[in-house]
């Protein structure tokens, strides 16, 4: 039941391009055509479900905080080596591309081909790096989980650039602005179906729901918890700070 | 003697002086005809997502203008040793430790920004400006042009930022940097005494991409010479 919830919440709510904004270069760069747009999609899937479980590995074995006194003993539990995250993800991510590459090149040339020349591309594209960064952000739990967040959140991903170069298919037979013409016109689209994704906000019930709610009602009323926020976070980090000091 | 620095000067660096007009375009360019968001297309992932404050938003672009400015240096410093196989790995390890350096200062000194920046100063590695910059330019350029450009690309985002963030606070909740500008909502003051409302609408992330259309809108308007051909 929870892969299910977790895979609705990636694909539609948290839907990678729609609301958090990841992958927008390529998203916007590659998809004047259906068919490479899905070439790219797949690719993003295929990407995501190899490097977001390996991640969760790392970050659960050597990254998190006390995280090396599973791997290592129990004399390494001091250690925190969460300051690493960025680097050993993004390492993760480019030399897995790479091998992906060279495995499907041997094994599978026909997918080979249609992946090709958008392989290297995904090593910078930010929705990969995302994807790891809100695994580790919201703390997925299972090695399972995180595969199925990778999968979902790739679907996600793909569902956006499948629409929106379908649509810019049939946009060219619309007479546009001219300024607005190309790239103007697909930010505004965009937006628009980002509107539309917005309503599955909804529809998640129990304790997500509720988050959801917190999460808007603070959007909205950012001034006034902020305040109070504040001087509470402060005084954490000065008190962080202070400790380190010490 | 004077004529003879001068000969010095020619033989020793056939490069221009250090702002000379075509050094100054590096900046100047990105900032408006050559923007690399609204024309180059590069950068938007994390531009859209943290513009709802316009604190953020500047945040943001001082981190992305160190990162850059830094980042195309070294690239530039390391660009005849670098082989062009690993280039990408090469570039993303340099780029990912300005960041950790960023992300450190910022969780130092400005814990609850840290906290709403969440995982886009993370994705400051992945932002397309930095990887384009380095390829297209500090990969092939000495270092002072690579720094200029490099400052320039970063202020180019920047200004989009910040734009959309001031629009996007404005409207969305009246306030600027979290000051209360157009009286209070509560107490109908200012503009809220003629019946004006906050647009609540403006701090959810589907607007910042039709703010950006807007952008690239009037720019192009403007300047007739940047609208695509079909």
């Amino acid at each position: 039941m929870e892969h299910l919830e977790l895979f609705f919440k990636s694909v539609f709510i948290d839907n990678m391009v729609f609301a958090t904004f990841l992958g927008m270069c390529s998203y916007l760069a590659v998809s004047k055509k259906v068919a490479t747009a899905v070439g790219l999609g797949a690719a993003v899937i295929f990407v995501l479900a190899v490097t977001v479980p390996l991640n969760w590995l790392l970050d659960q074995y050597i990254l998190q905080p006390g995280a090396l006194a599973k791997t290592l003993g129990p004399e390494y539990a001091e250690y925190d080596l969460s300051f690493l995250s960025f680097i050993m993800f993004i390492a993760t991510i480019a030399t897995m591309v790479q091998l992906v590459e060279i495995v499907v090149e041997k094994f599978s040339p026909a997918l080979y081909n249609s992946l090709g020349i958008f392989l290297p591309l995904i090593a910078v594209n930010c929705a990969i790096l995302g994807g790891s960064l809100f695994m580790q952000a919201r703390e997925i739990p299972t090695l399972g989980m995180a595969l199925n967040y990778g999968v979902s959140s790739g679907i996600g991903w793909f569902l956006a650039i499948l629409a929106i170069a379908a649509i810019r298919e049939k946009i060219r037979y619309s007479s546009v602005p001219a300024p607005l013409r190309g790239l103007g016109i697909t930010f505004i689209i965009t937006g628009l179906m980002g509107i539309g994704f917005l309503s599955f906000g909804g529809m998640l019930t129990g304790e997500d729901e509720g988050n959801k709610k917190e999460k808007i009602e603070q959007a909205i009323k950012i001034e006034d918890e902020k305040k109070d926020d504040v001087a509470k976070k402060e005084e954490e980090s000065t008190k962080n700070t202070t400790a380190l000091n010490q | 003697m004077a004529e003879v620095a001068e000969q010095e000067k020619v033989v020793k660096a056939p490069s221009e002086p250090l702002f000379s007009k075509k050094n100054r375009k590096l900046i100047t360019d990105p900032l408006t005809d050559n923007n690399p968001i609204t024309i180059q297309v590069l950068g938007i992932c994390s531009a859209l997502a943290i513009t709802a404050e316009l604190k953020a938003s500047i945040v943001m672009t001082i981190a992305v203008l160190f990162v850059m400015g830094v980042g195309n240096v070294v690239i530039s410093l390391m660009r005849n040793i670098i082989p062009s196989k690993i280039r990408i790995i090469a570039q993303l390890i340099v780029v990912a430790t300005l960041v950790i350096i960023v992300d450190l200062v910022l969780k130092t000194y400005a814990y609850s920004l840290s906290k709403t920046l969440s995982v886009f100063i993370g994705l400051i590695i992945t932002n397309c400006i930095i990887m384009g910059r380095f390829e297209a330019f500090a990969l092939a350029n000495r270092p002072w042009r690579s720094f200029l450009d490099g400052i320039g690309n970063a202020a180019g985002y920047g200004i989009i930022l910040i734009i959309v963030g001031f629009f996007r606070e404005l409207l969305g909740t009246g306030t600027l940097l979290g000051i209360p500008v157009l009286g209070d909502p509560v107490d109908k003051t200012g503009l809220y005494a003629f019946g004006y409302e906050n647009n609540g609408f403006m701090l959810y992330p589907p607007m910042a991409l039709v703010v950006v259309g807007l952008i690239i809108w009037v720019q192009r308007s403007r300047n007739e010479a940047l609208i695509e051909q079909e």
